[in-house]
C-alpha cells in the first residue's frame, strides 16, 4: 500500500547501537534460576528526544530473533531498515517527533548483549552451555537497569510483539509504578503446547547437528544446518496457510515441469531454504536454544496460583492488546484471555483484533489499522500524563 | 431503503438515568459516542464492547477502553455487581445468545438499561396485515434477506420474559422517536404505540 503521508512520515535516518554494561564484579544480576550473571551488557538504540521531565519515553521490545536495531539504518549502504521501521519514525505510530523511543535487546541473545557467545570472565572462553538459563523476567530485570541508567523513572509505554509482548506484560507486573501503559501485540500469557512443540523440534535440530559439539563450537564450524532447519520450521509457524498459498501456491521455482529428483523445486521450499540460510549468518545457535527456552518457561498463570487475573491484580498500567485473526502461533484467543483477565481485574484495556491473512508475522508488517490504533492509544496515554 | 441513523437513539433517556460517577459497561457501543456523552454529562467511568473494527478504532481515537468482540465474550469473568450500569442500547436484537447475555448482564450489573425496537408496534402490525411482507421502516431498516437482527421481540415479550426469569423491572419508559433522535415516552398501550422498548432492570435485586 502506498503511503499517502510522505510529507510528514519519515525515517529516523542513520542510527547507532549503544551498549550499557552493569553488574560488574563484585556486583551481579540475580537470575530467577538462582544463578548469577556478571557483568551484564545490554545493546540498545534510541530514537527521538527525551523531554525535560522525562515523560515521553517508550520502551520497545523485540521477538525471538530481533535486535536493538528497530528503526533507521546503520549505514548508507544498508539495504534494510530496522525491524519495526514501519511503526517507528517521524509521523509514524511511535512518533519520534513526540516520543523518545528506546529499543532494548535481551540477555541470552547474540546481538551485542550478554549471552552464550559472550566471554565468560571465569574461563576466558565463550560461555556456550555454561551460560545460565534466563527467563523473560530476567530479561526485564536487566532492561530495568538500562531504563534507570537512562534517567527515566516512568515509561509512557512498553510495547512489543510475540516474545516482546511477553516482556511488556512482565514489565507491567514486575514494575507497576514505572509503566503508564502497555501495547502488547500478537502475544500470550504463556506459549501453547503446540508452540513449545515447535520450539523443541527447532532445538533438537540444533542438538543433532554434528557440529554442535555440546554447544562448544565457537572455535570450529558452527551447527549451521541445525540452526537453519530450526529457522525453517519456525518460519512455517509465522505464516498462515492462506498467505503461503497466495505467496507460493504449488508453483515451481524457475521451471514448469517436475524433475523427478529431490532438488528444491517448489517455491515454498526455496523460500524456506533462503530464510534458513539468511538466519545462520546473523544468529547464534546457542542463543536460539536459550531464548526459545525463555519463551517456553514464560507462564503468568502458574506464577500466580493458576489465575491470570491474580497476575494482573497489582498492575497500574493501561493496556492496548492487539491480536491477529490468522495467527496460530500466538492465537488471538490467547490475546483475548489476557484482555479478559485484565477486564476482570478492573484494568483499563483496549482489545483490537485485526483481520489479516498474514499470520503471526502480521505484527512486523505495515497495517493501517494497527498504525492508527497504536498512534491514537499512545496520544491519549500521553495526554493523561498531563501534557 | 434509506432511514435516518438511529445510533443516537435513547441517548437522552439513558444520560438522564445514570448518576454521576457511575461505572458503566456499554455492550455494542458502536463508535463510543454514548460513552463520551456520559463522560461529559455525568463523569462516568466507561467501558465498551463492540464487534466492528471501525467502531473500535473510533473508540480508541476518543480515548475509550473497548473490547473488540461479541457482546457475550468475556462477560462470565466479571464478578457479580461489578458495574453500576450495563447498557444494551439497540443491541439485544443482534445478539446470538440473548438468554445468556441477559443472564450475565443481570449478574454483573447493579442496574441494566435495555432498549430495543418494538416489533409489535402498530406500523409493523398494519404493514404485515395489509401488505403481507416484512415491514421495512426505521424500526426495521433492513430487507428480510440482509437483516442483522437475529431475535425480534416486542415490549410484551420482554416483559413476560423478565417475569418468567424473575428479573426485577425497576422502570419502563417505552418511547417513540420525535425529530431525528429525540424521544417521547408513550404511556398508553406501549406495546401497540411505542416504537422502542426501554427497560431498567434491577441487577442488584436479582439473585440467580
Amino acid at each position: 500500500m502506498k503511503d499517502t503521508r510522505q510529507s510528514t512520515v519519515g525515517s529516523v535516518g542513520l542510527v547507532k547501537t549503544h551498549y550499557f554494561t552493569f553488574a560488574e564484579p563484585p556486583g551481579h544480576l540475580a537470575l530467577v534460576s538462582g544463578k548469577r550473571l556478571s557483568p551484564v551488557t545490554l545493546a540498545y538504540e534510541t530514537y527521538g528526544k527525551l523531554n525535560s521531565d522525562a515523560t515521553n519515553a517508550v520502551l520497545i521490545l523485540h521477538a525471538l530473533s530481533g535486535t536493538a536495531h528497530a528503526a533507521g539504518y546503520h549505514s548508507t549502504n544498508d539495504r534494510y531498515a530496522g525491524w519495526w521501521d514501519h511503526y517507528i519514525g517521524p509521523g509514524k505510530a511511535f512518533d519520534t517527533d513526540k516520543y523518545f523511543i528506546i529499543c532494548s535487546n535481551v540477555i541470552g541473545g547474540c546481538n551485542g548483549s550478554t549471552g552464550p557467545s559472550s566471554i565468560n570472565p571465569e574461563t576466558g572462553k565463550e560461555y556456550a552451555l555454561d551460560f545460565p538459563v534466563v527467563t523473560i523476567r530476567d530479561m526485564v530485570n536487566a532492561q530495568w537497569r538500562l531504563i534507570g541508567h537512562l534517567g527515566i523513572s516512568k515509561l509512557l509505554a512498553v510495547s512489543g510483539g510475540s516474545m516482546g509482548g511477553m516482556q511488556a506484560l512482565q514489565w507491567a507486573i514486575s514494575f507497576p509504578e514505572m509503566v503508564q501503559s502497555v501495547i502488547a501485540i500478537a502475544t500470550a500469557s504463556s506459549l501453547s503446547a503446540q508452540g513449545i512443540a515447535f520450539n523443541e523440534v527447532g532445538r533438537q535440530a540444533i542438538f543433532r547437528d554434528p557440529n554442535f559439539n555440546n554447544g562448544d563450537y565457537y572455535s570450529g564450524n558452527s551447527p549451521v544446518s541445525g540452526l537453519s532447519l530450526a529457522r525453517m520450521i519456525a518460519h512455517i509457524t509465522y505464516l498462515s496457510d492462506k498467505i503461503m498459498h497466495e505467496k507460493f501456491g504449488r508453483r515451481l521455482q524457475n521451471k514448469d515441469l517436475f524433475s523427478f529428483k529431490f532438488d528444491t523445486e517448489f517455491m515454498v521450499e526455496n523460500y524456506l531454504h533462503a530464510m534458513g540460510l539468511k538466519f545462520v549468518s546473523r544468529f547464534d545457535a546457542n542463543s536460539y536454544l536459550y531464548i526459545t527456552k525463555a519463551i517456553d518457561y514464560f507462564d503468568l498463570k502458574s506464577e500466580h496460583e493458576g489465575r491470570l487475573t491474580s497476575a494482573f491484580e497489582g498492575v497500574l498500567s493501561d493496556f492496548l492488546v492487539i491480536g491477529f485473526t490468522t495467527d496460530w502461533l500466538y492465537p488471538s484467543a490467547q490475546s483475548r484471555e489476557i484482555v479478559n483477565a485484565l477486564r476482570v481485574a478492573g484494568k483499563n484495556v483496549v482489545y483490537t483484533e485485526i483481520e489479516t491473512d498474514k499470520g503471526h508475522d502480521a505484527f512486523l508488517l505495515p497495517d493501517d489499522r494497527m498504525e492508527r490504533d497504536i498512534a491514537n492509544f499512545l496520544k491519549r496515554e500521553f495526554e493523561k500524563t498531563g501534557r | 431503503m434509506q432511514y435516518p441513523d438511529l445510533k443516537r437513539i435513547a441517548y437522552d433517556l439513558i444520560i438522564e438515568e445514570i448518576p454521576e460517577g457511575s461505572r458503566v459497561l456499554d455492550l455494542g457501543c458502536g463508535d463510543g459516542s454514548l460513552l463520551v456523552e456520559l463522560q461529559k454529562a455525568k463523569n462516568i467511568e466507561g467501558y465498551g464492547v463492540e464487534i466492528s473494527s471501525e467502531g473500535v478504532s473510533s473508540c480508541v481515537e476518543k480515548g475509550l477502553y473497548v473490547y473488540q468482540g461479541d457482546v457475550d465474550d468475556g462477560l462470565s469473568g466479571y464478578r457479580a455487581n461489578s458495574y453500576d450500569y450495563v447498557i444494551l442500547n439497540q443491541t439485544l436484537q443482534y445478539t446470538k445468545r440473548p438468554r445468556y447475555v441477559l443472564a450475565e448482564t443481570l449478574r454483573i450489573c447493579r442496574s441494566a438499561i435495555i432498549s430495543f425496537p418494538n416489533f409489535a408496534n402498530k406500523k409493523n402490525r398494519i404493514h404485515l396485515l395489509f401488505r403481507g411482507t416484512m415491514p421495512g421502516n426505521r424500526l426495521l431498516p433492513y430487507d428480510w434477506h440482509s437483516s442483522p437482527n437475529m431475535h425480534h421481540l416486542s415490549i410484551k415479550d420482554f416483559r413476560n420474559y423478565c417475569r418468567e426469569n424473575g428479573y426485577p423491572v425497576k422502570k419502563e419508559a417505552h418511547f417513540k422517536v420525535v425529530g431525528d433522535t429525540g424521544s417521547r415516552i408513550v404511556g398508553f398501550a406501549p406495546n401497540f404505540c411505542a416504537e422502542f422498548g426501554f427497560f431498567i432492570l434491577d441487577g442488584e435485586g436479582f439473585v440467580s
